[in-house]
């Protein structure tokens, strides 16, 4: 140990003065590092959410695609393959249950198969053969799976809405929050807390699935739990539990990969169960627990009383009357938020893109924009694309037919659809916001930022003292906001990127004082510091931001040029910033990014072209016009997405003619130029064996970006 | 420095912590936005910039209009002025009266969460975790002023 006195202290303890100055600029040198550091986790996580948000905006363009086809069926007809039969798979068969049931049960399991295996009803050796089953990285078979979801299907139609629960003076309830299919934050919260029991109460708020690789064995666990212990276990629907998102969110390809023959009957089945799901829990009438949030129109009893399986998806608008022809509009301020859809009408959803596609659904009843559709808050800096001004008018609807039930347009419906509807988005999409208010933040009036005062008065209006929600990563696991009445949890650690934050869960005892445990998945045993964490998740935040640049690089590199009209390689930082702005649409603070994006001249302006230096295609792409391949790129989910629906039977394998219809239908959509030819070309370059079909894993394998940097280093190590 | 391209500058610092783009901040992200725009205050300081562009009514945020002036004032009369590098090093060395070359956690915690400024619990353990070698349990405090000293260009 270091010698025992302060070398520095003089008499009776006190140090010089000299120490004390050279104390307090130790101090002051400390906090700006700190500061500088927070600042780039600040704007490493502003990257993360940006595109996040900008990609469930892309998710609309593939929700108003399959309505285009829908409305555009009649050219497809007798015209190459019947893409929309592919699509409008048949319903699921209104069979009774028992005949459902025994079909299940017929299914065969292979003697070759060594994953777990459930009898019903499960027992508590079903959930540790379970668990020990997925530590080991087995795969439930499909038989098991449906057996489970129909069992759960069952369980849950008896469930009301909202659930009552009451603590008890004996054991405390545990509360989790988004898991988004992170198995390791869900095994490591059951090792630290204890498995669900009747001693061990859990209620989990929503978002099991998507983004994360093991979504469907979390769905598995959880309602396994539940069929076992149903007064101890509950889960929250949350906005993740919705077939939509699931198609752009990475769990339907889940499913559809580890389940080539039963994947689409599992998802049907899913979307059911899904529905059914409870929206909100409330502890001893105190507590009220719900996946997102509140909106001022929120109403319990209302709630509790709508019909909550017909909500299969929030970015369907319900069917409204085809005699109400009233457009609403909304006030709306541009609120740059973690990942929120707007829920956009098709078309509008068109409009919103830079392209200025026009808008293709024929049926819709434009009338007069909303004077108030540039919000008045982003008068400086118009970040935010330029909304929509007018909320879908009533005809216009979204169906995903592929996994639809229910196919046709159906009769219609008076407007309180559209109200229950409202009632259940906002509940499962709504953010929290520091300031007084409610803002609506979607096209449609969907979900919205609710301030302390609409806290306040939903608490006070039905008794409450206290409103857990989740939806929202925040870098602690948990957040609390609204002078308290607010807590936000979430559990899905290292959620954007290794390191970028932590998971947590509450305990709730009788007095109903929260307390809050975190925790962290780690791949490494050794612990980062500060600068550490921030340097990986802003490293893994600047390749996808230097991805966007690079699939926007011909229309990026117009917009440069136009402003270097001496040809010089060079403009301003503003015009650079401009630029961005204008093509990205992401909304972020890009003077400060600068740095970290592009190079400087020595006169103070920014070398543009070096904005695309570190990432390049992965593969040359055979005959393709840069624009082509930059619209791939972009694209390139959505392609897959929609590929997997046309090919039916899971052989990874397309035909051309097949493949260009799609993407013809497609880029029309987007409003897109592209010669037709050039996809033939391409496609016919693509299919090695001539037999006229294509793997479309290899050619998506070829939309691949590659990092530069990464390449260097992979050939050096 | 060109007034336009100062204020565009502490434009964007400020748009960072902006989360819901209505021109205001947290107040507590006050200090983290002036200190990452390259300037040094103390604690007292921050204060009473706070204390300037407050609210009448405090109420927890901050508005760009009043931040803008104050801020681009303090930029372009070099105020809050950083303190220069190698003064770091020497405010080290002073600590390190026997010229070990490194220092001792505990006792540089008892300065820095005693005297001047003085740091939270939280705010020492983060230095160490940064500063300490593990295997010695010593702070080499060259190489750390060498790591908080890297730059980048703002």
């Amino acid at each position: 140990m270091g010698c025992g006195t302060s070398v520095a202290i003089e008499n009776q303890g006190r140090p010089s003065e000299v120490a004390m100055k050279a104390a307090i600029l130790i101090q002051r040198w400390y906090r700006r590092y700190v500061a500088r550091l927070e600042m780039r986790r600040r704007y490493t996580w502003n990257i993360f959410q940006s595109i996040e948000y900008a990609g469930e905006q892309d998710q609309l363009q593939l929700s108003s695609f399959f309505s285009f086809m829908l409305d555009n069926f009649t050219q497809l007809n007798g015209n190459g393959p019947d893409l929309i039969s592919h699509l409008l798979d048949s319903a699921v068969d209104p069979v009774v249950d028992e005949v459902r049931q025994s079909k299940y049960e017929q299914i065969v399991v292979p003697e070759s198969y060594s994953g777990p295996r459930l009898s019903f009803p499960l027992s508590v050796t079903d959930t540790n053969v379970l668990l020990s089953a997925f530590k080991e990285q087995q795969t439930l078979h499909a038989k098991y799976v449906l057996q489970l979801l129909h069992e759960t299907q069952k369980f849950l139609k008896q469930m009301p809405n909202v659930i009552y629960l009451s603590s008890s003076y004996a054991k405390e309830i545990t509360i989790c929050g988004d898991l988004h299919g992170r198995l390791d934050d869900l095994l490591l919260i059951f090792y630290k807390n204890g498995l669900p029991s009747a001693e061990n109460p859990y209620i989990f708020n929503g978002d099991f699935v998507d983004r994360g690789k093991k979504s469907i064995e979390i769905i598995i666990i959880l309602f396994a739990f539940l069929l076992l212990y149903p007064d101890h276990m509950h889960l929250n629907r949350g906005n993740h539990e919705d077939h939509i998102m699931n198609l752009r969110y990475g769990f339907t390809k889940e499913v559809m990969q580890k389940y080539k023959t039963h994947g689409r009957e599992i998802l049907q089945l899913l979307q059911d169960v899904f529905s059914l799901l409870p929206i909100a829990t409330i502890i001893d009438n105190k507590v009220l627990i719900v996946h997102g949030g509140i909106s001022d129109k929120t109403d319990l009893e209302f709630l509790a009383s709508v019909e909550r399986q017909k909500v299969k998806s929030a970015l369907r608008l319900p069917k409204c009357s085809l005699d109400h022809s009233e457009v609403r509009t909304s006030s709306r301020s541009s609120s740059r938020k973690s990942g929120r859809v707007r829920l956009n009408s098709p078309c509008s959803a068109g409009r919103m893109s830079h392209k200025k596609k026009k808008c293709r659904l024929t049926k819709q009843n434009s009338s007069s924009s909303s004077s108030s559709s540039s919000s008045t808050s982003s008068v400086a800096t118009p970040r935010r694309p330029p909304p929509s001004p007018r909320l879908p008018s009533p005809t216009e609807m979204l169906q995903v037919p592929f996994l639809d039930s229910i196919v046709s347009l159906a009769l219609p419906e008076p407007p309180r659809e559209e109200l229950e509807w409202r009632q259940i988005v906002d509940v499962l999409w709504s953010d929290p916001k520091i300031q007084n208010g409610c803002s609506p933040n979607s096209f449609r009036g969907g979900g919205c930022y609710f301030g302390p005062d609409v806290t306040q008065n939903l608490l006070k209006k039905h008794g409450l003292c206290l409103l857990i929600r989740s939806h929202e990563c925040k870098q602690e696991g948990y957040e609390l906001c609204h002078n308290g009445q607010v807590i936000t949890i979430f559990s899905a650690s290292n959620y954007y990127e290794e390191g970028s934050n932590r998971g947590a869960y509450i305990k709730l005892g009788p007095e109903l004082i929260p307390r809050f445990f975190q925790y962290q998945v780690s791949r490494s045993t050794r612990k980062l510091t500060l600068q550490q964490r921030v340097s990986v998740a802003e490293s893994s935040a600047l390749k996808a931001l230097q991805e966007k640049l690079f699939t926007h690089r011909s229309e990026l590199m117009a917009f440069f040029q136009q402003y270097d009209i001496n040809n010089t390689g060079r403009i301003s930082i503003n015009e650079w910033a401009q630029v961005l702005d204008t093509v990205l649409r992401l909304d972020l603070p890009w003077r400060t990014l600068r740095p970290r994006l592009v190079r400087l001249a020595s006169d103070g302006n920014v070398e543009y072209e070096s904005c695309f230096e570190n990432i390049s295609a992965g593969q040359p792409l055979p005959q393709v016009t840069p624009n082509f391949a930059e619209t791939l790129y972009r694209y390139r989910t959505d392609l897959e997405i929609i590929f997997n629906i046309i090919d039916k039977d899971h052989s990874g394998q397309i035909s051309i003619e097949e493949f260009r219809q799609t993407w013809k239908l497609f880029s029309a959509h987007l409003g897109v130029d592209v010669d037709d030819q050039a996809i033939v070309d391409m496609a016919r370059n693509i299919d090695f064996n001539k037999d006229g079909s294509i793997d479309f894993n290899e050619f998506l394998e070829a939309f691949r970006v590659v990092h530069k940097l990464d390449m260097k280093e992979q050939q050096q190590g | 420095w060109q007034n336009d391209s100062v204020q565009k500058k502490i434009r964007s610092a400020f748009d960072v912590f902006d989360h819901e783009q209505n021109q205001t901040v947290d107040v507590r992200e006050i200090g983290t936005i002036i200190r990452s725009l390259g300037r040094f205050p103390t604690e007292a300081e921050l204060h009473d910039v706070i204390a300037e562009i407050e609210e009448e009514e405090p109420a927890g945020f901050i508005r760009f209009e009043k931040f803008l002036p104050t801020m681009s004032r303090i930029l372009m009369e070099n105020k809050l002025r950083p303190v220069p590098e190698d003064l770091l090093l020497q405010a080290f060395e002073v600590l390190d009266q026997q010229k070990k070359g490194h220092l001792d956690p505990e006792e540089l915690s008892r300065y820095l969460t005693q005297e001047g400024d003085p740091f939270s619990q939280e705010e020492m353990e983060e230095m160490l975790s940064a500063a300490l070698d593990p295997e010695k349990n010593l702070i080499f405090y060259r190489d750390f002023v060498s790591m908080m000293t890297a730059d980048e260009p703002w």
